[in-house]
């Protein structure tokens, strides 16, 4: 029992329960955001300590390493971001502001666990930690769209969950136990043995975990749910989901898929899976995203798509691959954040989504418009930005696999999403303004928006910052 | 002082990114905005010709800076150097990045804007040819891509005369198209090479055949390569993004297209194949091909020759000429000899002044008179006797004149392929190329007699002449043009020596 490898967890869980007491005397519920960030320095400094770190502990339930670790600070850091540029959207509701944040963190804490496990039943209960905060937070705006809206992903996000728990079993009645070393042992009897096709109920069960995963990753066919959730949802909320939600379900992927089934005899088989499948979402969310108008709706399919090109990265199985996703989540979190951070400050002067309603941009507030511009730059892939350079990476490590198909069909995607991200570019460049009236922003938004923007050029010229510690979380075996 | 103490590439490389962060952070008024630019291009300029007086004659990589380390597990680093290619490249960036400024002084529509994406470009351009990490080298391919979206789509021709978003939308993806490839490509060389694998471009240019395992076949990762820069170019038939363009953009964004975005994807097909002088990036692929790209090269300088004769918007037709004018390039390229690579580079060169002035004067044109269409303009040698003739000067450098750069340059790819042997029909590819210039004769005289030399008319009494900064530019353009068309061997001791290799 060792607790300090349990603190970040541990510690987050408690802010949470404080934020949820503290909201019942506190009048001034910006203090509530205030404290929420604030507690959030102590899960992150938990996770700086532990940094280097490699050890198992709850009998083997928790795993410790450099990997979960990356996957902590990420998800804290969004976390922190996302509960700072919702300040002030969430200062217009009447109640409930306190639990907001409180399941903020608490999901945070789920998605955090999730990377942190090397065992199917705790993975399950991470994900279901995460997952009915995010129902909650889906919902929280409570008009028709957003109660569809989490109306919407609980349904779905409760089958996937049953799907994914299915495959779990159907893999613990083959291997008998539930802890990923110890089945990478008896798969690996089983491939020897060459008894492999002779179980189908395992392969079913990888087969239904894939499926489990690919409703959080938002990888085709699971990606149904993605537009009507992202346009109903509050747009903070919608921001946490794309980035944090998808992070943790690739850290579980890459956890159990490597450390599970991660026999060479077998690897090839799902990563051609993936290859697949990442090939169709990318071109799918591309092609869609094409004839969106608004553009909340637009990010979602193009996150459909990088969920494509970030299974380019689990297609190449390799150190290279990992850490390509690696990188690439955490570029895609400051790109994507720093886009929605935008929107967010858009729609709260102009009241809309809709994609037309950004004409003029520029002229009423220069600075948010070339902010939006760049992320939406860096998620095309165009340099010096930091969606350029995980791209580069991945489709490098992609090409070391002889995954050359693949790598074209993403570019090609690249080229595709250039239309109509630059649409919205163009509105804002080129139409001409409703008004001339400046878009306000407060200090938690700009300096969100700072911290995006900055991380974006910064890792895109200089991409070594992060991309040493992703290499060294990927070095960590499986 | 040695000059190679202050790093003058990187200096010369970021010096327009550093003025257009100063004009963002700093300065807010139009005309203080314009002098910041031209002050900030100047210095560039300035030090690129001090480069150029300080560069050894013998040839060789020089001023090189790096290779410092970047992404250190790939292997990719900060590795600036130039050699005679590579300079003269730099020289006629900076000397069209410091034109451009003054050509679009007159732009008064978010002039803060406008200037800072100009010199985003200059420095995205300036890193293509100083690069000798590909990795590097992508990246600044790439960085090019927004300002010059931006630059065409806010300031271009608006509708009905022309379809600036049109346009701009279309240059960027047909670039991205063929980036697209190109970064496969360059990925597959990457991998090609033995461990630890390398980005650097001396390196695989200077290791040779053996040196290489291939993950996929050579010729592949050519073409992937290849095709990026075909697009670039242009290559007949991936040129329709380029009347486009051109057409559409503001004038100065024009001269800046013609006279060096173009040469990009030249430049990178002599790196390609030639190197730094030694064996090219993917050795031993373009001779195989060499026929049915000489082939693409003829059919671009006839077709766009055909079609430059049939147009009737003035700047239209000198972007038709442009591809027909790369063509020679490329010929002059895939002949492989010393002198038909060096008269290839001459004629990039050459391009780059003559088109870039050009365009610089009818923009002027269209200033004074409104008017781009040629059958309605008409007799404007006497209404603006400067324009005329320093038009007509470009007009004759561009059909290949002598004592101008243009005959130098087209003279030298012709001499140098036709002596070739690189494949059977060249001499038949050369004869056929040179009727281009007979049509190139055709349109440049038959256009400046419809535009100049026929009866005045009244509507353009009065319209004016160049004022004096207008003349200082063209001048300035007009000299360079006669200087290295009386004396072509100021650049040619530069470029020869890097091919020297080549029989």
């Amino acid at each position: 029992m060792d607790f300090w490898l349990l603190s970040p967890e541990l510690s987050i869980c408690g802010i949470a329960l404080l934020v949820i007491l503290l909201d019942l005397v506190i009048e001034q519920k910006k203090l509530l955001a205030a404290i929420s960030v604030a507690g959030l320095i102590i899960p992150i400094a938990f996770t700086i300590a532990l940094w280097g770190e490699t050890e198992t502990s709850f009998s083997g339930m928790l795993v410790v390493d450099d990997f979960s670790l990356f996957f902590k600070f990420l998800i804290y850091g969004i976390a922190a971001l996302v509960i700072l540029s919702s300040v002030d959207y969430i200062s217009k509701f009447a109640r409930f502001q306190g639990e907001y944040y409180a399941l903020v963190l608490l999901s945070a804490g789920g998605l955090a666990l999730m990377a942190t496990t090397g065992e199917l039943i705790s993975i399950y209960i991470s994900l279901e930690l995460a997952s009915i905060s995010l129902y909650a937070l889906v919902a929280f705006l409570k008009d028709s769209k957003s109660s569809e809206a989490g109306l919407k992903y609980m349904i779905l996000g409760a089958i996937s969950s049953a799907v994914l728990l299915l495959g779990m079993a159907f893999i613990f009645g083959m291997t008998g136990t539930t802890h990923l070393d110890e089945i990478l042992t008896r798969v690996s009897e089983l491939v020897a043995g060459g008894q492999l096709w002779d179980t189908p109920a395992l392969l079913l069960g990888i087969v239904l975990m894939v499926a489990g995963f690919g409703f959080k990753i938002a990888s085709v066919p699971f990606q149904m749910w993605v537009p009507d959730v992202y346009e109903g949802a509050p747009t903070p909320i919608t921001a946490y989901l794309s980035v944090a939600s998808k992070a943790a379900g690739f850290a579980v992927i890459l956890r159990v898929f490597h450390a599970a089934f991660g026999d060479p005899l077998i690897s090839g088989d799902w990563a051609m899976i993936f290859a697949v499948l990442g090939a169709i979402s990318m071109t799918l969310g591309n092609v869609v995203a094409i004839a969106q108008t608004n553009i909340k709706r637009m990010l979602g399919y193009s996150s459909i798509a990088h969920a494509g090109y970030i299974m380019v990265g689990l297609a190449a199985i390799s150190t290279l691959g990992k850490s390509g996703v690696l990188f690439f989540l955490a570029g895609y979190a400051l790109a994507n954040l720093g886009a929605f951070i935008a929107i967010i400050v858009v729609s709260s002067k102009i009241g809309s989504d809709q994609i037309s309603d950004y004409s003029g941009m520029v002229r009423r507030s220069p600075v948010l418009a070339l902010i939006l511009a760049f992320c939406l730059i860096s998620l095309i892939g165009i340099p010096p930005t930091v969606g350029f350079m995980a791209k580069f990476y991945i489709f490098n490590a992609a090409i070391q696999q002889d995954l050359l198909w693949l790598v074209i069909i993403a570019v090609l995607n690249s080229v595709i999403s250039a239309y109509y991200y630059l649409r919205v570019v163009k509105v804002m460049y080129l139409g001409e303004p409703a008004s001339e009236e400046a878009v306000p922003s407060s200090i938690p938004l700009r300096i969100t928006l700072a911290i995006t923007s900055l991380g974006v050029l910064v890792l895109g010229v200089y991409p070594w910052l992060v991309l040493k510690l992703a290499e060294t979380a990927a070095a960590i075996a499986p | 002082m040695d000059i190679e103490s202050i790093h003058p590439l990187t200096v010369i490389l970021f010096l327009p990114a550093a003025g257009a962060v100063v004009i963002a952070l700093l300065i807010k008024e139009a005309k203080a905005v314009r002098i910041t630019a031209a002050l900030f291009t100047f210095i560039a300029f300035a030090l690129s010709v001090a480069l150029f007086v300080a560069f050894d004659r013998d040839g060789g990589l020089q001023f090189v800076e790096g290779p410092a380390r970047w992404i250190e597990s790939l292997g990719a680093q900060y590795y600036l150097g130039v050699d005679g290619l590579g300079l003269s490249m730099v020289i006629l960036t900076t000397f069209l990045g410091l034109v451009s400024v003054f050509v679009s002084w007159k732009i008064n529509i978010r002039v803060r804007e406008y200037y800072i994406w100009l010199l985003l470009l200059e420095t995205g351009i300036l890193g293509v040819f100083c690069s000798l990490d590909l990795l590097l080298f992508f990246l600044f391919w790439e960085v090019e891509l927004i300002p010059m979206y931006m630059l065409i789509s806010i300031w271009g021709t608006p509708p009905p005369l022309g379809r600036k978003e049109y346009s701009a939308t279309k240059f960027v993806i047909y670039t991205l198209f063929g980036s697209a490839f190109m970064l496969a490509g360059i990925l597959c060389l990457y991998f090609s090479t033995p461990e630890p694998h390398t980005f650097s471009m001396v390196a695989i240019a200077s290791g040779g055949v053996e040196w290489l395992t291939p993950v996929i076949p050579l010729a592949s990762i050519f073409f992937l390569i290849f095709i990026a820069f075909a697009i670039k170019l242009p290559v007949f038939p991936l040129h329709t993004w380029l009347p486009d363009a051109h057409t559409d953009a503001p004038t100065a964004v024009s001269v800046i297209l013609a006279g060096v975005l173009l040469k990009m994807g030249a430049y990178g097909m002599v790196r390609l194949i030639a190197g730094f002088g030694d064996g090219g990036l993917v050795p031993g692929v373009a001779e195989d091909y060499a026929t049915i790209i000489a082939a693409f090269a003829v059919v671009s300088v006839l077709y766009g020759a055909a079609a430059t004769m049939r147009q009737t918007d003035l700047k239209k037709l000198i972007a038709y000429s442009s591809v027909s004018h790369m063509g020679f390039v490329l010929l002059g390229i895939f002949a492989f000899t010393q002198l038909s690579l060096t008269g290839a580079t001459l004629q990039m060169f050459s391009h780059g002044l003559i088109t870039g002035l050009l365009f610089a004067m009818v923009g002027l044109v269209y200033d004074k008179t409104h008017q781009r269409q040629i059958p309605v303009l008409g007799g404007l040698a006497r209404q603006m006797p400067v324009i005329a003739v320093v038009f007509s000067i470009a007009g004759l450098a561009a059909l290949g004149l002598p004592t101008t750069i243009g005959f130098a340059a087209e003279f030298t790819v012709f001499l140098g392929s036709f002596t070739s042997d690189a494949y059977y029909w060249v001499q038949a590819m050369v004869v056929l190329a040179v009727l281009g210039i007979v049509v190139g004769a055709g349109y440049i005289l038959w256009m400046l007699e419809r535009v100049f030399y026929r009866e005045p008319k009244e509507k353009y009494d009065g319209v004016g002449d160049a004022d004096n900064m207008e003349k200082a530019y063209i001048f300035a353009f007009v000299i360079l043009i006669m200087l290295f068309g009386v004396y072509p061997r100021l650049l040619l001791d530069v470029i020869s020596p890097v091919f020297s290799s080549w029989g």
